[in-house]
């Protein structure tokens, strides 16, 4: 099997008549933790979802294990898991069913495995409360819970530490720092930087 | 362990040793039907915990055909020959009603996102979004439709017919109006354009669907527009999913 990789080529995109990304390009091996920044509007939400493949850029590649992402779109997408800037929950379920269709949807989950992803996150006390009734905090929890139990070796993540309090950015940083060891990838668009518990990170930054 | 070849951008020189991997490949990975089940299931559920939402078309049905004897005549022998059309019509607007939350909260929510990110196939999984908003909407028009056609006189013989049309015919309705829903889900305000959109594509649905409850009242052999019916809701169930999941891949752009 092929090395698990990410290489970007000379990634230009245009929305409109504005040119958000001018020739992006990087590459990001096994364990390796990519943190993308630049001022509000400077198109790093934009980069992620063109790496997601959501957006086809007007120009450069995405490569996924040597070869265009674009050649098998659900293999790629089965590597990687995208968390955008609202958590993707159903307000009118329960945290707990919210996991288990999110992540069952992708792949058979146990429910030991599910308490345990739920425990993990603080959640264990309100897991079965509407989401409707969570805090902006308590569903990102969530949404970290969902990410932690996909268990694929690509992490995108958009702004992964909005509204948590300082225990949730240092769990935040914990699961990074995990996914790093087990030689997954993590992509993170931060304003802050990335929490102090994960090393060795490179920074893209996006002119404005 | 870097690739050969790699661009002139740096790499993280990765220390991981392989056996660290937890492995996606080692994970089971549920399968396209699995996917379309629990995408199923939880569109039920949750049209369960909003039930007013589930009510409206039907009571809007109800409403509508109501409307008739006291506009129109309550004279029986007219009611009657008017039904088809009033029910059809009825049913057609009702099913138009609900089509609008078909995605639309998905989309708000990020839940088409992660569906179209999942690695499954996009095309199942808006066959079992469009499968569930039949099983909310279709199915009870068909089952309501009998006390509508009763109460423009239609015969007591006549209702199972007037049911298999009905439920037969809404498949179609719910499939076409699957690729109107998708199309418009970038719009704030999408209920006309949908309309527009849904109109016209549905009137082969309601001529049949209307003949073959003519026939019912009437006593007649409606096996053939009952058999057109159904081919329709055949080409709906293997080409609506596949536009509709393009569709909201253009809208997620």
């Amino acid at each position: 099997m092929l090395d698990e990789r990410l290489e970007v080529e000379n990634l230009h995109l245009w929305r409109g008549e504005r040119h958000v990304l001018r020739g992006v390009r990087f590459a990001l091996g096994r364990a390796g933790c990519l943190e993308v920044t630049g001022p509000n509007g400077s198109g790093k939400t934009s980069l992620l979802r063109t790496l997601c493949g959501l957006i086809y850029p007007e120009e450069g590649t995405v490569l996924w294990k040597g070869e265009n992402v674009r050649r098998d779109l659900p293999a790629f997408h089965a590597a990687l898991a995208y968390l955008g800037h609202e958590p993707p929950l159903k307000a009118d379920l329960s945290a707990r069913e919210n996991l288990r269709y999110w992540v069952g949807i992708r792949r058979r989950v146990a429910a030991n495995a599910l308490d345990a992803a739920l425990e993990r996150v603080g959640a264990s006390g309100w897991c079965d409360r509407l989401v409707r009734t969570l805090s902006a905090g308590q569903r990102r929890r969530v949404a970290l819970a969902g990410l932690a139990l996909l268990v694929v070796p690509l992490w995108i993540l958009d702004e992964p530490t909005t509204n948590l309090d300082a225990e949730g950015q240092q769990l935040v940083g914990s699961l990074i720092a995990e996914q790093l060891a087990r030689g997954g990838l993590v992509i993170a668009a931060v304003h802050q930087g990335l929490p102090a518990a994960v090393r060795d990170v490179r920074r893209l930054e996006l002119p404005p | 362990m870097s690739t050969p070849g790699a661009p002139a951008a740096a790499t993280l020189a990765s220390a991981a040793t392989a056996d660290a991997d937890a492995g996606a490949g080692a994970t089971p990975v549920a399968g396209a039907i699995d996917a379309a089940r629990l995408a199923l299931l939880r569109d039920l559920k949750l049209a369960f915990r909003k039930r007013g939402q589930l009510v409206q078309p039907l009571a809007f049905f109800a409403l509508v055909t109501m409307l008739f004897p006291l506009a129109v005549s309550p004279e029986l022998s007219r009611l009657r020959e008017m039904a088809p059309g009033v029910i059809w019509v009825a049913a057609l607007l009702a099913s138009l009603l609900a089509l609008e939350f078909l995605f639309r909260d998905d989309a708000y929510d990020g839940t088409l996102e992660q569906y179209a990110l999942s690695g499954q196939s996009l095309t199942w999984l808006m066959f079992a979004k469009t499968a569930a908003h039949w099983l909310l909407t279709g199915l009870p028009l068909a089952l309501m439709a009998p006390l509508a056609a009763l109460s423009l006189g239609a015969p007591l013989a006549s209702l199972t017919g007037i049911v298999g049309s009905v439920a037969v015919g809404s498949v179609a309705l719910s499939l076409i109006g699957s690729i109107g829903a998708a199309l418009t889900l970038g719009m704030k305000r999408s209920g006309a354009l949908l309309s527009l959109l849904t109109l016209p594509l549905s009137l082969p649905v309601l001529i049949y669907g209307a003949r073959a409850t003519q026939l019912a009242i009437s006593g007649g052999p409606l096996l053939a527009p009952l058999e057109l019916l159904g081919a329709l809701a055949v080409l709906g169930v293997t080409l609506a999913p596949l536009a509709a999941a393009a569709a909201v891949r253009i809208s997620l752009e």
